[in-house]
């Protein structure tokens, strides 16, 4: 590509840091929690820890796809890939997240059809090729990705092909956050709202946090800058004692979100009445699964799914660093058995990931505190 | 796969309804514009595009500074791969 890194501009970012240094004082510890991985992720690259007083901390929240599919789940959809006449596609992410036997990469070294896809519409036209296979969507993500498969599935059912599903896997970002602010060890101030979901669902589902339990959310960028305004916003109103929801990426994100994707969601999918999360557990209504219009194309009808719950590897405390109770380096495993070559728990293994992005950018320099 | 890849659009299918051909960084690949059907999209529009689908409609300077953005965090290269990926197209 051929743009250039000009857009970090050091005097802004000075100005917006030493604004929020000033904002947020001394005496008080402040906790926020950036939901989004593609935050995570962006926080570390560009080090903003280091650009924040050591009493604002940003906790790592629950939004990566792939970091918070259980073993399960993953058990699951191999068993399925494992069947006569079958090919498995899924996005890249999830090539490489372990199941119990191995990850689906591992998988397709043994032989199994297990075939990467950048678009379920791609799995979709794999479909249309090969009629005399069945192919399954590996379906994971949060809003951002739901609709694509969903506009895949009404795809598939108007063109009659039928040797296609999806595996649904996909999650709720919401719910997640009602959990974590139910839960008893929930220590957070406030919330970076997650960018690319909100263009789907827009910012009327995050009121609750403000008006139920007088959390501030402020949906942000993923820009040094936008994360660093977004943060000056939520001590603004921490500040003020005011709690609202707040919208730093109104360039991208409209209000109410995005109508036709919510739709498209709404017909191709009904809410489960509970799913499991990795670290989080059993949280209701808080995942799709394939609506009954469209169950001919629903893998979970079609196939026998063992169903199986799996406890994550012991040592691995992919739990706790979700919940942001553990940093990442306060794992047992962290940078030894676990790093990004031999990933033994999740969030080692997308770059949203709290560990992988961390293992990147922190573990290395070792100028920056844990 | 939340990557958000900034790309212009250059023409659209005439054999199906929704796709367009969109350049990002100048690799031309089609991508679903179905959700867009309601602020309407045009040639020269540029959008933010997820797993083949275009998902929200920005400014040209926003998408420069998402490309920017990309680059900074040493993904372009991933998002073209993204890009160059998609084999829903017809051909390129």
């Amino acid at each position: 590509m051929k743009y250039v890194d000009e857009f970090r501009d050091p005097q802004l970012i000075a100005n917006v840091s030493r604004e929020i240094a000033r904002l947020a004082g001394a005496g008080r510890h402040y906790r926020i929690m950036e939901v989004c991985g593609g935050h995570t992720h962006a926080i570390y690259r560009h080090g903003l820890k280091n650009l924040l007083p050591p009493n604002v901390e940003l906790i790592h929240g629950p939004g990566c796809p792939v970091c918070v599919l259980p073993m399960g789940r993953v058990d699951d959809g191999l068993s399925i890939a494992q069947q006569r006449d079958v090919i498995m596609t899924a996005f890249g992410d999830m090539m490489r997240v372990p199941g119990t036997r191995g990850t689906p990469l591992e998988h397709k070294a043994r032989g199994v059809d297990i075939r990467m896809v950048y678009s379920p519409l791609d799995a979709l036209r794999i479909a249309q090729s090969t009629p005399e296979k069945h192919v399954v969507f590996f379906a994971i993500g949060f809003e951002t990705t739901a609709p694509s498969t969903a506009l895949t599935l009404a795809r598939a059912r108007a063109l009659g092909i039928k040797n296609f599903s999806v595996f649904c896997n996909h999650v709720t970002i919401v719910p997640a956050i009602r959990a974590i602010l139910d839960s008893p060890d929930m220590r957070l101030d406030a919330f970076v709202g997650p960018g690319h979901v909100s263009t789907v669902t827009g910012c009327r589902p995050y009121e609750f946090i403000a008006r139920d339990y007088g959390k501030p959310v402020v949906i942000s960028g993923f820009e040094p800058l936008d994360i660093l305004e977004s943060i000056l916003m939520i001590l603004r109103q921490l500040r003020s004692g005011e709690a609202r929801v707040e919208n730093q990426y109104r360039r991208i994100v409209p209000w109410e979100g995005n109508l036709p994707a919510l739709q498209a969601i709404g017909e191709a999918f009904e809410l489960r009445p509970y799913f499991e999360w990795r670290g989080l557990g059993f949280i209701s209504q808080s995942a799709l699964k394939v609506s009954s219009a469209f169950a001919a194309w629903d893998a979970e009808v079609q196939f026998e799914v063992p169903g199986i719950r799996v406890t994550d590897p012991k040592a691995a405390q992919c739990g706790e660093v979700l919940k942001g109770v553990l940093k990442p380096p306060q794992c047992k495993l962290f940078g030894k058995e676990c790093n990004p070559e031999h990933p033994v728990g999740a969030l080692m293994v997308s770059s949203e990931g709290a560990c992988a992005a961390y293992y990147r950018y922190v573990h290395l320099s070792e100028s920056v505190p844990a | 796969m939340c990557l958000a890849i900034p790309g212009q659009i250059v023409e659209f299918s005439t054999e199906q309804a929704g796709l367009a051909k969109v350049d990002v960084a100048g690799v031309k690949r089609n991508v679903n514009v179905s959700l867009l059907q309601d602020e309407g999209v045009a040639c020269g529009d540029w959008v933010l595009i997820h797993v083949g689908f275009a998902m929200s409609k920005i400014e040209e300077s926003q998408a420069k500074d998402q490309l920017r953005m990309l680059s900074a965090l040493g993904e372009d290269e991933m998002a073209m791969d993204e890009i160059r990926g998609y084999s829903f197209a017809e051909r390129e």
